[in-house]
């Protein structure tokens, strides 16, 4: 007979409680993510030519940079969510599992900031 | 701990190759998740001016690079029509064995459709409209 409480027993042998959040939040980042990818692939491709100054005119003009950073924003909340799954997946070390989910929530903070920065700056501040 | 059972079960089941579509769709979403590194890494250099812009250009325009940019094409091609499947399994549409089976090759029709589309827009010349709108913005 243990001496545990049934709760301590049970703690950390079932599911961690909130994949319902991570699933709905995966879906309606997806969602978003079709007609901002989208417009983004076509909208850069069709310029011509894929330069400097074309470049820089696209992106401080109209709502370009306001679906620019959204899909920065979005993109990398989608993919942080997307990379979790995977190492939570793959990565049955604790430690290295722990390091791993760290590094990837620092890297996609780190990827969305630098994007949304770099598109104000380009809207914004004139060279 | 250790020794219960954790999901993904890969060895458990007999392979079926709709299987390969949800592979795929895991390694095209990480490819693109290296891309977004890009991306990001593109956009800071723009924003850095014309020596920092030119630096990321000589790369992004090298043949080692075209072929990534490629790799990032097809694989967002990929994972957007195989995601939008996905999306209809959600609503609880098509989960049965001869529909799922119907969709995966419908997703890869669309998305090698979708591929040679943008593909094209990315190779085609220049039209007139193109550059009279483009020429008087990037002469400020």
């Amino acid at each position: 007979m243990s001496l545990r409480s049934a709760l301590g027993q049970v703690r950390g042998h079932g599911a961690a409680g909130g994949g319902a959040r991570h699933w709905l939040s995966q879906r309606v980042t997806a969602l978003a993510l079709i007609p901002l990818s989208i417009w983004f692939v076509i909208s850069l491709l069709g310029l011509k030519p894929i330069d400097y100054l074309t470049l820089r005119a696209w992106i401080s003009e109209g709502w370009a940079p306001v679906l620019l950073g959204l899909l920065l924003l979005v993109l990398s909340y989608h993919s942080s969510l997307g990379v979790q799954v995977v190492i939570e997946d793959y990565v049955s070390d604790n430690a290295k599992k722990f390091v791993a989910l760290l590094a990837s929530r620092f890297i996609h903070a780190l990827v969305a900031a630098t994007g949304v920065f770099a598109v104000v700056k380009v809207a914004l501040v004139p060279l | 701990m250790s020794a219960r059972p954790i999901s993904p079960h890969l060895s458990a089941y007999r392979f079926g190759y709709t299987m390969l579509f949800s592979i795929l769709h895991r390694i095209t979403g990480l490819i693109l998740s290296v891309g977004l590194l890009v991306l990001a890494w593109w956009l800071m250099a723009l924003a850095n001016g014309p020596a920092a812009y030119a630096i990321a250009e000589t790369f992004l325009l090298s043949w080692f690079a075209k072929t990534l940019l490629a790799g990032w094409l097809a694989s967002f091609c990929y994972h957007l029509c195989n995601g939008i499947r996905h999306l209809t399994w959600d609503l609880g549409v098509g989960m049965e064995k001869q529909e799922a089976r119907r969709s995966a090759w419908a997703a890869i029709v669309a998305a090698l459709v979708l591929f040679a589309a943008l593909g094209y827009l990315a190779i085609a010349p220049a039209s007139n409209a193109h550059a009279s709108r483009v020429v008087p913005q990037s002469a400020r």
